[in-house]
């Protein structure tokens, strides 16, 4: 009876974790479909949405409301069971990511030691994997149940896209992997936090720029974002895997595309950018002085100054560039981030033979 | 393959370079180009608070103008219904009684007039038709409404207000006018 022995407070925060790091994922998409069309806006010289509430906050909240109150449609030819999963599918795959990334160090509430993190699994990196992975089942059923030409044609552009790209995903990771020794997420960013400079010496960026250039890259084609944005390429297909969905569970894709980012934004803040370290500082000399809970919301606000800016990294780049053909697609994938990843793992391994011999 | 007109420019498909093909040095001068346009002035008007700057000889809604004395200046003589190549202009004449010399300058004058807007080109042959001064075209556009027939202006919608009885309202509007007729 072990194993039933569950400390309730523990089951208690960490489902208020959970809940909140939910709703603030929710949030933050919300408003990054705000940011992309006032970023695209200011690119492209425009205003961007003003008129719903000051600096027009409140028109994600318009368009939710929107979405909810749209007449829902399902097709008659569609497969209805899956029609209805896929949306759901591309949802949950989007959210499970955030389990394994640490959010902040720990905060002590009523003397408990509280982890920032809801799961500090020892296999992190490869749960991402494989949950990023998941996210292909989303867009193939979706695309498949609709029962349209245009639907299935993105949902399988989509699967080999975000296939081809794990690959060259993975082998850039290995190197740092090797690097690291450890596929914990808190444990990279702890190690990372102990380089010099306050940890900014730290940063694995500093010592795998070219694959953290892959990683981004493959990361972009994960998330289905311009120049990869084949298979909800609006001119061609119609917009793509969701062409046949309508009110709320088109909402859902749309959501769970801004998740993706967010998220995936914050995985890549993890890896290369120290995580919730504040780069300059030195967090324990500071928690000493400062008390820890103060240091703990600093470095989630560090952490989430990085994901900002990489949400508008992935805004810029969509305003910038176009999309690829297919054909350069694949050849980008296959050819030349793989290739480059490989080539970036052996060199990787032979500087650290060389440093340890 | 011979091209059909002398004017087609030959296109060299020479493959990309090593530095092309790394895609990435383009795609930073890309981004440079728009991280620049972020800070630039926008061309957007915001248009209910903010209106655009029209040219002197914009021509919008109709007037129908009245002298310093509040008097119209219309005498129905029809050149401007006449003129109208849309024919949007409708109007009654009607002569002037005894005691009405405080409203209508001359003998005559317009008893009905009415200018569908729906059918107006806004050509502004109307107001150079006009020997009287009695028409001209303001700077107010986009009229809205939610039934065709409210697109029939009448006399009250298009006269200018009366300088004894609203003299600002009858100055804004002038205003506008004189500035036009200066420039």
């Amino acid at each position: 009876m072990e194993i039933l022995q569950i400390d309730l407070f523990l089951f208690l925060e960490k489902l208020l974790l959970i809940g909140g790091i939910i709703t603030f994922s929710l949030v933050i998409a919300m408003y990054t479909t705000y940011a992309e069309r006032k970023v695209a806006a200011v690119i492209q010289d425009r205003l961007g949405p003003n008129r719903a509430g000051p600096f027009g906050l409140a028109q994600p909240l318009a368009d939710g409301l929107k979405l909810f109150f749209k007449e829902e449609i399902i097709p008659l030819t569609s497969n209805k069971v899956l029609f209805i999963i896929g949306p759901a599918l591309a949802m949950m795959t989007a959210m499970l990511t955030s389990a394994v990334i640490p959010w902040g160090s720990s905060i002590n509430v009523f003397g408990r030691d509280v982890s920032l993190q809801i799961a500090d699994v020892n296999i992190g990196v490869l749960y991402v994997f494989g949950v990023v992975s998941l996210g292909v089942y989303g867009i193939m059923i979706g695309g498949w149940s609709s029962n349209n030409k245009f639907s299935l044609i993105a949902a399988v552009r989509g699967a080999s896209q975000i296939i081809s790209y794990e690959l060259a995903m993975g082998l850039s990771l290995i190197a740092l992997l090797m690097m690291t020794g450890s596929l914990s997420m808190k444990t990279i960013v702890e190690q990372q936090m102990s380089g010099g400079w306050g940890g900014f010496l730290g940063w694995n960026i500093l010592y795998q720029p070219l694959g953290f250039l892959i990683f981004l890259i493959c990361v972009f084609a994960e998330c289905n974002r311009t120049p990869f944005d084949l298979p909800e390429a609006e001119n061609e297909l119609n917009f793509g895997y969701h062409q046949e969905y309508s009110s709320m569970k088109l909402g859902f894709y749309l959501f769970a595309e801004y998740i993706n980012m967010f998220i995936s934004s914050a995985v890549v803040s993890t890896l290369f950018f120290g995580g919730y370290d504040i780069p300059f500082v030195n967090e324990t000399a500071l928690a000493a002085s400062w008390g820890g809970n103060i240091v703990a919301v600093m470095g989630f606000a560090a952490l989430f100054a990085k994901i900002v800016f990489f949400l508008f990294l992935f805004m810029w780049v969509r305003w910038t560039i176009p999309r690829f053909r297919y054909d350069q697609l694949m050849d980008l994938g296959w050819k030349k981030l793989i290739p480059l990843a490989l080539a970036n793992m052996l060199i990787t391994a032979i500087v650290i033979l060389w440093l340890n011999k | 393959m011979a091209s059909l007109t002398k004017r087609a420019k030959v296109l060299e498909q020479t493959p990309l370079s090593f530095m092309e093909s790394l895609y990435l040095p383009n795609i930073f001068k890309g981004m440079a180009i728009t991280f620049g346009h972020i800070f630039k002035k926008k061309a957007t008007i915001s248009y209910p608070e903010e209106k655009r700057p029209f040219s002197p000889v914009f021509r919008g809604l109709h007037v129908l103008n009245r002298d310093e004395e509040g008097r119209e200046n219309c005498t129905a003589c029809g050149l401007c219904a006449v003129a109208c190549p849309a024919e949007a202009i409708t109007m009654e004449g009607a002569e002037r009684q005894k005691n009405e010399e405080h409203l209508y300058r001359e003998e005559k004058y317009a008893a009905k007039y009415e200018i569908n807007m729906l059918r107006c080109i806004f050509c502004g042959l109307c107001e150079e038709a006009c020997p009287k001064d009695a028409i001209y075209m303001s700077e107010t556009f986009a009229p809205s409404n939610f039934t065709r027939q409210g697109f029939i202006y009448s006399k009250d919608e298009l006269l200018i207000p009366n300088p004894t009885t609203n003299k600002e309202g009858y100055e804004a509007a002038r205003g506008l006018r004189e500035a036009q007729i200066k420039k």
